[in-house]
């Protein structure tokens, strides 16, 4: 591993955004803060600036109303990033799965990398993805491929 | 001074400082947390986040700001030079100023109304810390008859029992410059505090931010050679001092809440500039007597 792989490894800067979560998720977020897990210790920081941050947590479902606004965060965070989708809902829909408002997902609007599952997520599976998601990171390499688009719909 | 003797101060000011500045950080951002009853991040902490930044795409909204924040950079170095060279307090302080006006002027280059907002407030900051700065140089200018950093050196007495009042004001300027509670109102030093989104650095990113972060490694030693000065012999004990002076801004950083603008422009003339005030009118009734 080298120095700049390790610098990622060993400094992400974390971006939240809630998509129409309950807020069952983002407590479970807000907890890996907290003395008890403490992630800092890993380097990691809570951000409130997308230009800042390296790793993009959602949580929920993602309705019509905020999906543009998950996607212009997405694209003001600068490569290398990694998106982590943060509980069931942000998985896969959830419970909210085909209602008229939803969008199902936070993969139907962005790239995700990593899927961390439960309802809501525990803090130690939100950070055991986050780390899945460092190991992707820290491969990326750091010149974003020629002609690459931004994120698109899928529908 | 000879040339080799220049050469090693340099060396020192330019290249180890700065790495005594990232482990200072990285102190500091260990001991909040541990005021915070967390365990925090490793002391090299800084060093990985500037490697990672380096790292990431150069992508800005305003390479004038980039230019702006390099200057701030060189200002940082060049000031910190000065003083490990025995040069002129006074031209140092406006080095540092021109330094901290290059980071106002890039601030307002980007049209991010945060950015707008948090470089109005940055320039209160600089407003309520340039005094108290002016009037420490020219209270050691009382006492020792000369400007010069390396004229203090050669005291026999230090000069702390004569301008008490300043290690104080030095407090102030430490919050203020390391953008600690209660006055971060521009842009917190802690990354995980949202103030308008980090203010001047909204629209800064990548290597751009990373110029900052260095900028930061250079400031905390030149803020700690200023109050070493207050007790220049032995050089030390002026070091202990400043890192006193640190160990309350973080304690006070932790303690306080953040207070608004308007506060910190009360608290800083009608308090620590009277104070300022107060020693240098003492100084000068007392003058001719000590030197």
């Amino acid at each position: 591993m080298n120095l700049i792989q390790k610098a990622r490894m060993k400094s992400p800067w974390i971006l939240h955004f809630n998509a129409g979560s309950c807020n069952g998720c983002d407590i479970e977020i807000l907890s890996c803060l907290t003395p008890v897990y403490d992630i800092e210790r890993f380097g990691a920081v809570n951000v409130g600036n997308p230009k800042h941050a390296d790793v993009l947590l959602v949580t929920g479902p993602v309705n019509r109303r905020n999906e543009r606004v998950l996607r212009n965060l997405y694209d003001q965070m600068l490569d290398p990033k990694i998106v982590v989708a943060v509980g069931t809902c942000a998985s896969s829909g959830g419970v909210f799965q085909n209602c008229y408002n939803c969008m199902g997902g936070v993969d139907k609007v962005i790239p995700v990398d990593v899927y961390v599952p439960g309802c809501a997520a525990k803090p130690e599976t939100i950070i055991e993805g986050l780390i899945l998601g460092l190991e992707k990171l820290a491969k990326m390499p750091s010149k974003p491929k020629k002609g690459a688009q931004p994120a698109e719909a899928r529908t | 001074m000879s040339t080799p003797e220049i050469a090693i101060r340099l060396f020192a000011a330019v290249l180890l400082a700065p790495i005594a500045g990232m482990l200072l950080v990285g102190l500091d951002r260990r001991i909040s947390a541990r005021l915070q009853g967390r365990v925090g991040p490793p002391v090299t902490q800084p060093f990985y986040d500037l490697v990672k930044l380096l790292a990431k795409q150069g992508d800005t909204t305003s390479r004038f700001q980039t230019a702006c924040l390099a200057l701030y950079l060189a200002s940082n170095v060049v000031s910190l030079a000065m003083v490990f060279l025995g040069q002129d307090l006074l031209v140092m302080l406006f080095v540092v100023a021109f330094g901290a006006v290059a980071y106002i002027v890039g601030g307002f280059s980007a049209k991010s109304p945060y950015s707008q907002l948090g470089t109005q407030r940055e320039m209160l900051q600089l407003l309520t810390y340039e005094p108290l700065l002016i009037f420490l140089a020219v209270g050691i200018y009382l006492r020792t008859g000369s400007f010069l950093a390396a004229d203090v050196l050669r005291l026999e007495r230090p000069l702390l029992p004569e301008l008490p009042v300043f290690a104080l004001t030095l407090v102030v300027v430490y919050c203020i410059k390391l953008r600690k509670s209660p006055f971060d109102i521009a842009a917190s030093a802690h990354h995980g505090h949202q103030e308008v989104v980090r203010g001047p650095l909204s629209e800064v990113a990548g290597p751009s931010l990373a110029l900052v972060e260095l900028a930061h490694w250079y400031e905390l030693p030149l803020l700690l050679s200023i109050a070493a000065l207050l007790w220049a012999t032995p050089l030390w004990a002026g070091v202990l001092l400043g890192l006193a002076c640190l160990l309350a801004s973080i304690v006070v950083d932790n303690v306080a809440a953040r207070l608004t603008w308007s506060w910190m422009l009360r608290f800083g003339w009608a308090v620590a500039v009277p104070a300022s005030i107060a020693n240098l009118l003492y100084l000068y009734a007392t003058r001719g007597g000590g030197s």
